[in-house]
């Protein structure tokens, strides 16, 4: 039996709040360190990397929501406010590393090189997304950046992200000594509601599997507030419970982010273990372009959580350090954002997958129903044309 | 060729798949040391070590979800969900996750490894929770591949089959038939197609068909019928139901003029429909009889009267005589 056997001779019971968990805070929000904190060793190239990583993911979402507005596309949702914890944490991992996200995490693939251009592709669902065209704006993936494609159901990635590590421990068992390759794995405060997230970290913990769960949290799921979502110390409290090694920090400190997944990292390789990491945030938008937080929450707490900006508060350590100057600050936030719009443009000109495509992947090969069926209906639309977007082409 | 029982032929099919490739992987309830409550996976873990075989919490979502991640990293899961009654935690995903993968990221990634076994079907005294046949709901499901063995012969080919196809498969054990099937199976491993009906037996007057456990009743039916009333069964054991086979099933039903599909499923929405809409749509002109379904009630399965329930070979014979006298 495993459990601690420290026995006592009367009931006595332990509340959900007797084991606080600490928040690792590095960066002040004026962009100097707390005393006593130890800074992360981050390289200039580093630091300017990530750095630019959130800038371009705030004008991406900026552009991006407002092209929504203009009909332009469907939906989207943006990472406004969890730059920090987004940008630092992939920052701390090797690009070998498998990202399973939830679906506020472009900032990941931005850092990785995801293009201006193949965000479009996919959020337009061209001809051209990776993904061909067939889920709905920001569910991103790509193989050749170790990025899988993103599910709407939520959790579900979280088992999943511990079998994917299982799988990586098992390679790195036949080369001896840790594992070269970890997963890690994104997801929000409340998707840790979802019994899917039991399931994962359990086995997670159980079966040794060299994954890093980075909890988002953000403070909502929609319009549901964390108070209304779980009763004990935040999600961290849970790794305990699991018996995992687990970190809360300040997400909008990219410092106290990156720090705390550099040693992550390093423990679910060199130990294969999992490893919590709650990053304390703030959604400072909409959930997504089909709601409205006005409802939910006040403009005053908007407010006061805008003033904690991590980029803001990246920025001032960048100057400090010399390292960023507030001309390159301009011409960078002029060059993303004249590349967002020129490549949204472009490949708005790109047509839509093909009718046939519709059929393809369910299987390796379409069995013959599918292509039964597929006949049937290219041939309806070939004889309807004018009813359909498809027939356009035929 | 050797004597062994629907079990063994499971066991040795997965033995056979973990010596040929060390990216197969055998994980559920139990079937590490154990090697599981029906023994399915027994000396695996001895064999290929705890990392290979082993056991999981006590979770099917996270099993299946495990599984599906272990999957799309490259390796080739196998994993049990200990009885077919106790997928349903894991239905999303497996509905959701395991059916869409490689739809869903544009074939750039994929779990073509992943097979999921579970014993299914009553007849063992389980009532509610130990006897059901869910197989209708993942037929439902486009993307997986769902399969139901008849007999040792078809379980190891078929199961061999399952773990190389690069598809989700789902595999339906008969637990009934666990050690009660006894049967010639080939020492070296084979596969069976996925996606082909087996002929089980010749004959003009009615085309039986089933699946897994029914394929016993079916014979028994189809003897009786015989020697009653010199009825000539043509007896089709479906083995994938999903893609199924039904040129197969059409080409006999032009040939006999009447079919007669046998489940253990309750009725409503249960896969015999299916199959008769789309052999009433190929095969109208044929039809010499409404197509005959022989099916378990629209109720949980019972404990107390499992006797009278169960799709038996007495019904099926009711059935056939009807439909010859219809
Ligand atoms: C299983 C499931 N239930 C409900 C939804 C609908 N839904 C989409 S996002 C969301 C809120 C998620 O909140 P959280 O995990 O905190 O992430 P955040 O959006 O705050 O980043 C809900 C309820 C879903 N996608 N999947």
């Amino acid at each position: 039996m495993k459990h601690s056997k420290r026995s006592v001779h009367r009931p006595q019971f332990i509340s959900g709040s007797e084991l606080p968990i600490p928040t690792l805070e590095i960066l002040r929000a004026d962009g100097s360190l707390y005393e006593g904190a130890e800074e992360p060793e981050l390289s200039r190239d580093l630091a300017v990397r990530i750095y630019r990583t959130m800038i371009f993911t705030r004008i991406l979402d900026e552009r991006m929501t407002s092209a929504q507005r203009q009909g332009r596309l469907s939906f989207y949702l943006t990472c406004a406010g969890e730059e920090a914890a987004v940008a630092g944490s992939v920052a701390a991992f090797d690009p070998g590393d498998m990202i399973m996200g939830q679906y506020r995490e472009q900032a990941a693939l931005r850092f990785r090189g995801f293009s201006a251009r193949q965000f479009m592709t996919q959020l337009l669902s061209t001809r051209n997304d990776l993904g061909k065209g067939r889920q709905m704006p920001v569910h991103y993936g790509t193989r050749e950046l170790n990025f899988m494609t993103i599910s709407s159901p939520l959790a579900t990635q979280i088992p999943q992200a511990a079998g994917y590590a299982y799988g990586q421990r098992l390679d790195a068992g036949k080369a001896g000594g840790g594992a070269s390759h970890c997963t890690l794995c994104y997801y929000g405060d409340g998707a840790a509601s979802e019994g899917d997230f039991h399931a994962g970290m359990n086995m997670a913990a159980v079966l040794k599997c060299p994954v890093v769960f980075f909890c988002r949290n953000n403070g909502y799921a929609i319009s549901t507030p964390t108070a209304e979502q779980y009763a004990g110390d935040g999600i961290a409290s849970r790794g305990v419970g699991y018996g995992m090694q687990t970190i809360r920090v300040d997400g909008n400190d990219l410092l106290a982010v990156y720090a705390a997944s550099v040693a992550a990292r390093r423990i679910a390789v060199e130990s294969f273990e999992p490893v919590l990491i709650e990053a304390m945030s703030y959604r400072l938008g909409a959930h997504s372009t089909s709601d409205d937080p006005s409802g939910y929450r006040s403009r005053e707490e908007e407010d006061r959580w805008r003033e904690m900006d991590p980029i803001a508060r990246m920025r001032l350590w960048l100057y400090a350090r010399d390292w960023w100057s507030e001309g390159e600050e301009k011409a960078a936030l002029e060059s993303y954002r004249g590349e967002v719009l020129s490549e949204l443009k472009a490949e708005e000109k790109e047509p839509k997958p093909p009718l046939a495509a519709l059929v393809e992947d369910v299987y390796d090969t379409p069995p013959w129903h599918l292509r039964e069926q597929i006949e049937a209906l290219s041939e309806h639309v070939r004889r309807h044309a004018e009813h359909y977007p498809a027939g356009k082409g035929v | 060729m050797a004597e062994m029982n629907l079990l063994q032929a499971v066991n040795t099919a997965l033995d056979a798949a973990m010596a040929a490739d060390e990216r197969v992987i055998c994980l559920g309830e139990d079937v590490g040391g154990f090697g599981g409550v029906f023994r399915a996976t027994s000396h695996l873990q001895e064999k290929y070590g705890r990392e290979r075989c082993f056991n999981t919490p006590l979770t099917e979502q996270g099993i299946a979800g495990f599984a599906i991640g272990l999957a799309a990293q490259g390796k080739v899961p196998v994993a049990e969900i200990q009885f077919a009654d106790y997928i349903f935690p894991a239905f999303d995903q497996i509905v959701n996750e395991a059916a869409k993968f490689r739809y869903r990221t544009g074939n750039q990634f994929d779990v073509a490894g992943l097979t999921i076994r579970a014993p299914y079907g009553g007849g063992i005294a389980g009532g509610l929770y130990h006897s059901q046949s869910p197989e209708a709901y993942f037929c439902h499901t486009p993307g997986l591949k769902v399969v139901v063995p008849s007999g040792p012969r078809q379980a190891k080919g078929l199961l061999t089959a399952a773990i190389r196809d690069p598809n989700p498969v789902l595999f339906f054990e008969p637990k009934r038939l666990y050690r009660a099937a006894v049967g010639e199976v080939p020492d070296e491993e084979y596969t069976l197609p996925l996606g082909e009906a087996e002929l089980v037996r010749e004959g003009e007057d009615i085309t039986l068909l089933g699946w897994g456990a029914q394929m016993e009743y079916l014979l028994k039916a189809a003897d009786l019928a015989a020697a009653e009333e010199g009825i000539a069964c043509e007896v089709i054991d479906l083995r994938t139901l999903l893609p199924w086979d039904r040129d197969r099933v059409a080409a006999s039903v032009r040939k006999t003029g009447r079919l007669l599909i046998a489940h253990e499923a309750p009725r409503t929405g249960g896969y015999a429909g299916e199959i008769s809409a789309s052999i009433q749509e190929t095969c109208f002109l044929h039809l010499e009889a409404p197509i005959a379904r022989v099916t378990g009630l629209d109720t949980p399965f019972p404990l107390a009267n499992e006797k009278e329930y169960m799709t038996d070979q007495w019904k099926i014979l009711d059935a056939i005589k009807a439909s010859l006298n219809y």
